[in-house]
């Protein structure tokens, strides 16, 4: 039913998402689907990558090890934005249609009044991706 | 830029571009502390020190406020008239620096690498470093200075050169006309290639240091070549602080000189004077420019910051396009080409450091002028780094060196041109005679040349209503400058961040305009200049050293 999962990943907190990631991993197996793990990086130097092109190097090698850990079959796609605070929901929805993803699997944080503010980027995926949306609390 | 890795790929290492190799991780002293439901996400000191160090200056200054202004009125005068030899000796250094880097082999280098790739197109990108760099003040000064050059009664005048205009009646066409070139070359000297170079060299060092060095985004990391690892002690914090020092005061008494200016604007607009000069006006006028500001540091760099520097560039051209048709449009079309070379004829006698007589204008406007340029440029230049990825160093310093010069130099011709023509034609009948030369009125220099033209009313209004966007423009993109720099170089820091300086800029604004005391904390924001004047010249060295290690 699913041919190719889409797993927004922040490479800062993935000591939060292993029941996203097994998760995701579960139902890629289920379906034979390819797991692509998207990472949103801003184009200045953060914690972690001193530059988008060490970041995509993280994030395969994140992937790849995703990939044996778990049996399936994984990429990985790194994008940059020159404002991630606030344009990350942005560039996840065009990597989304842009490669083709038909099942969105990510983890949330848990519900609070800010939301109604700031809605979280699982909430905001949700609400405006065409394709299905897995939330994992 | 955007890159597809397959399961085999092997980390590669580090991109055709030269990383410091430090210790250091980018956020490594920050905390992260939850106020409520927000989240922060802070440089632990900076933030901290900055925020307490520009409430406590606030209320100093309010409860003080009447032997402060005075004393950093003084300590500005001081500085301008003692180290103007120094202030102008350094900006001839910046200009040559960065012309030097233009014409030599270092122009080659990409900001971001060899692979990088430019996050905005050409105007998106001129858009915004131009109105973050000097909308404003060509709006308050396009008018008022050429005129003032042209007719000065206070014995300022540049060169110490003939006026145009004496005592209300005309000199003879040949003085005249001399007269007007001078007045020209001078005002595009100080909105020429010396602010931009300033600009230039901050906003270079700090994106070859970021984007190419992989420090984090913040004035410190300039100084990695000199200070070496004792960057991320206090040399940097205090480096860091002023930048944010320098930038909220520096924002926050703009702001609120510039809402006294808008308001003074309606005032005259509207005829109603007591509007005008009603402080009610100018704190509506600040809440509403911080309302816009919000919005647009909430829609981010893209949805909002830019969206805007390009409705302002539109209205911008709208209205110089406008009066260009209006005005004597012949004699400022064939005076474009002449001011220009003008400037370039001039500028080597109007930027000699030493053995001048005109004191009035090497210190009283050109050496304010360069320590003012100099204590925004932490701002500007970290604001113009941030969206300058992927740019070779010689398309940077043509966009954020030459075409500025250029624009500044239409910009001037236009409006001071227009202003000039009116003086030759009416003399002491002319508006702007009377708002610049006998009584000095600045803020409403530019509404009376435009009194005199058609449709004063629409144009009238509509240069009110970009002076609020030019400073919504350089709101927003300060409030992202002091928000990075207090994350400790993060651009991902959370929302509520951005939010607060938005606020607490309108806030600092409000107060002191409340208050009093907004030209006294202008005054000491300018006496940051000369500190900084000196750690731009080391980053010059920084900034050649830094180019020359890096892939070409």
């Amino acid at each position: 039913m699913y041919r190719k999962v889409i797993f927004p990943v922040d490479l800062s907190h993935i000591d939060h998402l292993t029941k996203a990631l097994a998760t995701a991993a579960d139902l890629a197996k289920h379906y034979d689907a390819e797991i692509c793990y998207v990472g949103v990086t801003g184009t200045a130097p953060a914690p972690g990558a001193h530059s988008p092109a060490e970041y995509a190097d993280k994030l395969a090698a994140f992937a790849a090890e995703q990939g044996s850990k778990h049996g399936v079959n994984a990429t990985s796609k790194a994008c940059t934005s020159p404002d991630p605070s606030i344009d990350t929901d942005k560039t996840l929805m065009t990597a989304i249609t842009e490669l083709g993803g038909d099942l969105v699997v990510m983890q949330t944080h848990a519900p609070s009044a800010l939301d109604y503010i700031w809605a979280g980027h699982g909430d905001t995926i949700a609400a405006h991706a065409d394709v299905s949306v897995f939330l994992v609390r | 830029m955007s890159q597809e890795d397959d399961i085999e790929a092997i980390p590669e290492p580090e991109g055709a571009s030269e990383v410091i190799d430090t210790d250091y991780e980018i956020g490594q002293d920050n905390i992260t502390p939850k106020i409520g439901p927000f989240g922060l996400d802070i440089h632990n000191p900076v933030f901290a020190i900055s925020g307490i160090v520009v409430v406590a200056f606030v209320i100093l200054t309010l409860m003080f406020q009447n032997s402060v202004g005075p004393a950093f009125g003084a300590m500005r005068g001081f500085l301008t008239s003692t180290f103007d030899w120094f202030f102008l000796s350094a900006a001839n250094v910046f200009v040559i620096v960065c012309l030097g880097i233009l014409v030599s082999p270092l122009g080659k280098v990409r900001i971001g690498g060899v692979d990088a790739t430019p996050d905005y197109s050409y105007l998106g990108w001129f858009a915004m470093l131009f109105a973050a760099g000097m909308g404003i003040g060509l709006m308050f000064f396009g008018v008022l200075e050429p005129v003032y050059y042209f007719g000065t009664p206070w014995g300022d005048n540049p060169l110490g050169g003939d006026l145009g205009i004496v005592e209300g009646v005309l000199a003879d066409p040949e003085t005249v006309e001399t007269a007007r070139r001078l007045a020209m070359a001078s005002t595009i000297y100080h909105w020429g290639l010396h602010p931009w170079a300033i600009y230039a060299i901050v906003a270079l060092s700090l994106a070859l240091f970021a984007y190419n060095k992989g420090l984090p985004l913040t004035v410190r990391s300039i100084f990695y070549p000199i200070f070496g690892e004792r960057i991320w002690g206090w040399p940097g914090h205090i480096i860091d602080i002023l930048a944010v020092f320098a930038t909220i005061f520096g924002l926050s008494t703009s702001l609120g000189l510039g809402a006294q200016q808008a308001s003074a604007g309606l005032g005259f607009v509207l005829d109603m004077p007591e509007l005008g000069t009603s402080i009610t006006t100018s704190l509506v006028l600040i809440a509403i420019i911080t309302g816009m500001a919000l919005i647009s540091v909430l829609r981010g760099l893209d949805g909002g910051v830019k969206i805007l520097s390009e409705i302002n560039m539109g209205l911008a051209l709208l209205l110089m396009v406008f009066v260009l048709l209006v005005g004597p449009t012949l004699i400022l079309l064939g005076n474009v080409l002449g001011n220009i070379g003008a400037y370039f004829s001039e500028v080597v006698a109007l930027s000699n450091p030493v053995g001048r007589e005109d004191d009035g204008f090497r210190q009283g406007w050109t050496a304010f002028y360069w320590a003012w340029w100099i204590s925004w440029s932490p701002f500007v230049g970290m604001f113009i780094a941030r969206v300058s990825r992927g740019r070779t160093v010689r398309e940077f310093i043509t966009c954020v060196l030459i075409i500025p010069t250029l624009a500044s130099a239409i910009w001037m011709t236009t409006f001071g041109g227009t202003a000039i023509q009116q003086l030759i034609e009416n003399a002491s009948e002319a508006a702007v005679f009377g708002y610049v030369i006998d009584a000095y009125v600045p803020e409403l220099s530019l509404f009376g040349m435009l009194s005199e033209l058609p449709l004063a009313g629409i144009t009238s209004v509509l240069a009110i209503i970009l002076v609020i966007v030019f400073f919504v423009t350089s709101s927003d993109s300060g409030s992202l400058v002091i928000d990075t720099i207090t994350a400790g170089g993060k651009i991902n820091a959370p929302v509520s961040q951005r939010v607060f300086w938005v606020i607490f800029e309108g806030l600092v604004a409000a107060s002191l305009l409340l208050g009093g005391g907004l030209a006294a904390l202008q005054a000491a924001s300018v006496s940051t200049g000369l500190p900084f004047a000196i750690v731009l010249l080391l980053a010059c060295y920084a900034l050649i050293r830094g180019l020359m290690s890096e892939p070409r």
